[in-house]
C-alpha cells in the first residue's frame, strides 16, 4: 500500500513538472512581455538605456535554458519571483486572492454537488414517465450553457428586474450568492448525467432485483442499495471538474467583478505577467493534482473491493 | 383437495416493445400445493423467468399482466401494486437468484445484507437481528459465520454466495421460494450441494419452491411436478416420474432426448479412424509435464497447472474436464500458444509450439483454431456474418475475392446458415446460429484441430444437441483433431473419445470416456459423475 502512495505521489510530482515546463515555454513563445508593456509607455519616458538595465535587471534576456532553468530553482525553493505589474511578490499576490477564490469555489462545488443530487433523484423517483424524461433532459440545457451569460442573465433577471440582490456594494454574503450560482450550474451538469446514468445502471443489477425481492421498497432501494454504488464512478469525475471549476471561477470572478485567483489570471494575461500566470498554472496543477490523487486515495475507503488484503489473491 | 398455495390462472403477460405490447406467456395455468416442488422448464424465451417474476410481483418496469389470475392462498395478487406486495415479498414468498455474483450488493458486508430482510419486515433490536444471522449463515452451512457476516460478497466464492443468498429467502420463513436457476452460473459439484441444501431446508420447513430452470436432469432430480414450457405456452404439466416416463407432448419428448444428462450413451468407437489404428506418430496434440505458473505481487508463485500430459489421436476428441479454478483454461490458452508454459513440451501436428515466434507463430495459428463459450461476445458486432468468417482467410492473403467468396458461403451452408442471414450481423441472430458462425470461423482455414472452450455451456440443450452433431459431422467429414473444454461430464460423455480430469492445476485421472465413466480412480472424478443431475429419476424411473 505504502508502495503504491509512493508511486502516486511520484506520478504526481512528474504531471506538475510537465505543466511547469509546458507554461514555461508557451510563456516564453509569447510575443513581447510585460516589461515592454508597462515601461514602454511614452508617459514614463524612459529611454532605450534605461529599459536595457530594467531588462537585464529581471533577467528576461539571457538564453531560455538559463532562464528555465532559474526559474525552475526558483520555484523548488519556494520563490516564485515578482509581479511585474503589482510590483510585489507572487506568493503575496496569490496568498490575498486565494480565500476568496477558495470560500467561491468550494461553495459553487458543494452546491453544484447538490443539484445534482437532486437532479438525480428526481428524474429517478418522480411519479411520472414525462416528468422523469423531463428532469432528464436538463443536465443537457445546463451543459451547454456559457459561463458568461449565465452569469450577465443572472444579474439581469436578479438584480435589474427583480432587485432581489444588489450588485452595488452587497453584502459579504449577498454578493456571493449569483457568482456561486453561476458557477455551480455547469459543473452540476456532468455530474448530474454521470449520477443519472449510473443510478439507472445499478438499478438493473440483480442484487437490486435481489433487495426488492426481500420486500424493500424503491425508496429503501435507492438509498441504501443504488446510491452508494451510483457514486463510487461519479468520485472520478468530480475529481476531474475540479479543473472546471477553476475555469469557471476565472470567468465568474471577471463577470462579477470580484478578486481572487480568477480576477488576477485574468489581469496577469491581459498585462502578460509571466511570473504570475506560471505561477497560477503550477498552483491549479497542484490543486488538480492533488485533489486527484485523494480521490484515488478515498477510493479503497468507499469500495471494499479495492482494499489490499495481505496475501489473499482477489 | 384444498386451495392451493400458489394458483396460476390463465396468465398472460406482455412486455412493451416500440409503443406496443407484445405477449410472451399465454394462458399459463399451473399450481403449487403446499411443501411441493414444481419444476418450470423450458429454454430461453420460452417464459418461465417472465411467469416467475410475475409471481413475485417483479416484472420489468416495461412488462405488465394482460390478463389470468396469480392466487397466493386463494388471494389474487396479480394486481397488487406498491406497499401491499413489499409486505408479502420476503415474508410469503422469497427469491433465490440466478447469478449469486452480480445478485448481492458489493459494497455492504454479508452480515448488513442478510439483516436487512429482517429489518425490513419490521425488525428494529439490533443485536436480535445480529444473532439471527450467525444462526442463519450457520444453518445454510457457511463455515465460521461471525467471519462471513463482516466479509464482503467478492471474498466469498460463487457457492458461498448461493448459501448466502439462500439464507436470506428462508430467513422469515416463507411458504412459497421461487428459485431462477439457482444453480446455472455454479460449478457442478458446487451445483449438487446448493441444491441438497435447498431440498435439506425445504424438507426441515415445509416451504413450497418454484423451480425455474432449463435443465430437465435438475427437474427431474428435484421437483415433484414439472411445466414444461415452450414459447410461452405450457405443452404439458404433470408428476415428475410420469413425465419422463412417457411424456404425452412432441415437445417434452424432444426435450428429453436432447437433455445430455439424461441419455447415457457414450460415443463409443464412432471415430473414422478407431484409435488402435492409428499410430502413436499421428497424435495431432501432445501435451508432456505441462506447467504453467503465475507470479502474484512479484512474488509469489502460483502454480496454475501442474504436470499435466496427454495425447490426442489425430481425428479424435479429447476432453478437458475441470471446474474454475482447476487450470483447464491456463492449459488451454498454452496448447494455442496464447500462453509460455514454465516447463513441459506442446506439440502441435508435429511443430513444438515453444520453437516458434513472430510471424512463423502466427502461421502456425492456421492449423489451430478456436470456438469460445459465450457466442454472443466472441463476434464482432459490427461485421456481418460473412465478414467474420472471411475475415480469417484476408488475414493470411491466401485467396483473391471470388474464391474467398465460394469457400466462405459454402462452409456457411455446410454448418447450416441460411443464405438470408449472411449479409446480417451477429446482433440479428439466436445463440445457436452465433456458434454456427463461430464454428464457420474456425473452419475456414482448414484447421487440423479445434479447441472448443465451452463451445455449448451457453446454449439450450435442444440448440446444444443439434450442434454436437454439427461438430460430430465436421469432425468424420474432416478427420478433425477436437481439443474440448468443459465443465459438464454429461455433454463430456456425448462428444469425447478420451478425457482428462483436472483439480486445482493436477490431472486426477485420464483415459477414455467410456473407462472412466464405469471406473473411475479418483474420488474427484466420481464426485462429478454423480452430480450430474438426472440420476435419480433413472434409478427410479
Amino acid at each position: 500500500m505504502s508502495r503504491y502512495i509512493i508511486g502516486r505521489i511520484g506520478q504526481a510530482l512528474l504531471v506538475l513538472w510537465i505543466a511547469f515546463t509546458a507554461s514555461f515555454l508557451l510563456l516564453q513563445a509569447l510575443p513581447g512581455d510585460a516589461i515592454l508593456i508597462k515601461f514602454q509607455n511614452p508617459e514614463l519616458g524612459l529611454g532605450p538605456e534605461q529599459i536595457a538595465a530594467l531588462r537585464d535587471a529581471y533577467g528576461v534576456d539571457s538564453p531560455l535554458w538559463q532562464q528555465y532553468l532559474q526559474a525552475l530553482g526558483n520555484f523548488l525553493t519556494g520563490n516564485f519571483g515578482y509581479s511585474v505589474v503589482g510590483s510585489v511578490p507572487v506568493a503575496h499576490e496569490l496568498l490575498t486572492n486565494l480565500p476568496a477564490t477558495a470560500r467561491l469555489a468550494s461553495l459553487g462545488f458543494t452546491l453544484a454537488v447538490i443539484i445534482a443530487l437532486g437532479l438525480a433523484f428526481l428524474a429517478t423517483l418522480a411519479p411520472f414517465a414525462w416528468l422523469r424524461t423531463a428532469i432528464q433532459s436538463i443536465p443537457s440545457l445546463f451543459v451547454s450553457l456559457p459561463v458568461f451569460w449565465l452569469g450577465i442573465m443572472l444579474i439581469q433577471i436578479f438584480s435589474f428586474r427583480l432587485k432581489w440582490i444588489s450588485v452595488i456594494n452587497p453584502g459579504e454574503f449577498e454578493g456571493l450568492i449569483l457568482p456561486v450560482i453561476t458557477l455551480a450550474i455547469p459543473i452540476s451538469a456532468p455530474l448530474a448525467q454521470i449520477l443519472i446514468r449510473n443510478i439507472d445502471e445499478v438499478s438493473t443489477q440483480p442484487f437490486v432485483a435481489v433487495a426488492r425481492a426481500k420486500g424493500a421498497s424503491p425508496s429503501w432501494v435507492l438509498w441504501r442499495h443504488v446510491v452508494k454504488n451510483a457514486l463510487l464512478p461519479t468520485l472520478t469525475i468530480a475529481g476531474i471538474l475540479f479543473g472546471e471549476l477553476l475555469a469557471g471561477a476565472v470567468i465568474t470572478e471577471t463577470v462579477f467583478g470580484l478578486n481572487g485567483i480568477g480576477g488576477l489570471t485574468e489581469r496577469s494575461v491581459r498585462f502578460q505577467d509571466t511570473s504570475v500566470i506560471q505561477a497560477i498554472v503550477v498552483f491549479s496543477a497542484l490543486c488538480f493534482v492533488a485533489v486527484n490523487l485523494i480521490v484515488d486515495l478515498l477510493y479503497p475507503v468507499f469500495d471494499p473491493r479495492l482494499r489490499r488484503l495481505k496475501g489473499a489473491p482477489a | 383437495m384444498s386451495t392451493p398455495l400458489l394458483s396460476v390462472e390463465n396468465l398472460s403477460v406482455a412486455y412493451k416493445e416500440a409503443e406496443r405490447y407484445a405477449r410472451v406467456t399465454h394462458d399459463v395455468s399451473f399450481s403449487v400445493e403446499p411443501g411441493e416442488v414444481v419444476a418450470l422448464v423450458g429454454e430461453s424465451g420460452s417464459g418461465k423467468t417472465t411467469t416467475a417474476q410475475a409471481v413475485i410481483g417483479l416484472l420489468p418496469e416495461n412488462g405488465r399482466i394482460e390478463h389470468g389470475a396469480i392466487r397466493l392462498n386463494g388471494e389474487d395478487i396479480a394486481h397488487w401494486t406498491g406497499k401491499r406486495f413489499d409486505a408479502i415479498r420476503g415474508r410469503q414468498i422469497s427469491l433465490i437468484p440466478q447469478d449469486p455474483t452480480s445478485s448481492l450488493n458489493p459494497v455492504k458486508t454479508i452480515g448488513a445484507q442478510v439483516g436487512e430482510i429482517l429489518r425490513i419486515h419490521g425488525e428494529r433490536d439490533g443485536k436480535a437481528i445480529a444473532a439471527r444471522v450467525i444462526e442463519l449463515l450457520a444453518r445454510v452451512g457457511l463455515s465460521d459465520p461471525e467471519l462471513r457476516a463482516r466479509q464482503y460478497p467478492h471474498e466469498l466464492s460463487g457457492g458461498m454466495k448461493q448459501r448466502v443468498l439462500i439464507a436470506i429467502a428462508i430467513a422469515l420463513k416463507p411458504q412459497l421460494i421461487i428459485a431462477d436457476e439457482p444453480t446455472s452460473a455454479l460449478d457442478v459439484t458446487v451445483q449438487r450441494r446448493i441444491l441438497d441444501l435447498i431440498d435439506e431446508l425445504r424438507r426441515d420447513t415445509g416451504t413450497a419452491v418454484l423451480l425455474v430452470t432449463h435443465d430437465l436432469g435438475v427437474a427431474a432430480d428435484r421437483a415433484d411436478r414439472i411445466v414444461v414450457l415452450q414459447g410461452g405456452r405450457i405443452q404439458e404439466t404433470g408428476a415428475a416420474r410420469q413425465l419422463l416416463a412417457a411424456p404425452q407432448s412432441a415437445y417434452a419428448r424432444q426435450l428429453l432426448a436432447d437433455a445430455p444428462s439424461l441419455s447415457a450413451g457414450t460415443r463409443a468407437a464412432r471415430s473414422p479412424y478407431p484409435a488402435a489404428v492409428i499410430p502413436a506418430s499421428e497424435d495431432a496434440i501432445l501435451v508432456e509435464n505441462l506447467v504453467h505458473d503465475f507470479q502474484i505481487d512479484g512474488r509469489k508463485n502460483f502454480r496454475a497447472v501442474d504436470d499435466i500430459s496427454f495425447a490426442v489421436r489425430r481425428g479424435t476428441t479429447h476432453a478437458i474436464v475441470g471446474e474454475s479454478g482447476s487450470g483447464k483454461t491456463t492449459t488451454v490458452r498454452d496448447v494455442v500458444g496464447f500462453g509460455r508454459p514454465t516447463s513441459g513440451r506442446i506439440s502441435i501436428a508435429g511443430t513444438d509450439i515453444a520453437s516458434l515466434k513472430g510471424d512463423a507463430l502466427r502461421q502456425f495459428r492456421q492449423k489451430i483454431q478456436l470456438v469460445y463459450q459465450n457466442p454472443f461476445s466472441s463476434l464482432d458486432p459490427r461485421q456481418t456474418v460473412f465478414s467474420i468468417v472471411e475475415e480469417p482467410l484476408r488475414n493470411f492473403g491466401r485467396l483473391d475475392a471470388a474464391a474467398r467468396a465460394d469457400k466462405v458461403n459454402a462452409l456457411l451452408e455446410r454448418v447450416g446458415l441460411p443464405e438470408a442471414l449472411r449479409q446480417r450481423r451477429p446482433r440479428a441472430l439466436s445463440g445457436g446460429q452465433r456458434q454456427r458462425v463461430a464454428i464457420a470461423r474456425a473452419l475456414v482455414l482448414d484447421p487440423e484441430v479445434v479447441v472448443l472452450d465451452e463451445a455449448v455451456s451457453a446454449l439450450d440443450v435442444t440448440v446444444q444437441a443439434q450442434i454436437l452433431k454439427l461438430l460430430d459431422e465436421l469432425q468424420r467429414e474432416r478427420g478433425l483433431t477436437y481439443l474440448f473444454v468443459s465443465h459438464d461430464l454429461a455433454v463430456v460423455r456425448q462428444i469425447s473419445d478420451t478425457v482428462s480430469v483436472l483439480q486445482n492445476g493436477r490431472q486426477v485421472e485420464t483415459g477414455p470416456v467410456a473407462e472412466v465413466f464405469r471406473n473411475p480412480q479418483s474420488p474427484y472424478t466420481r464426485e462429478l459423475i454423480d452430480a450430474i443431475p438426472g440420476q435419480r429419476s433413472h434409478a427410479n424411473v
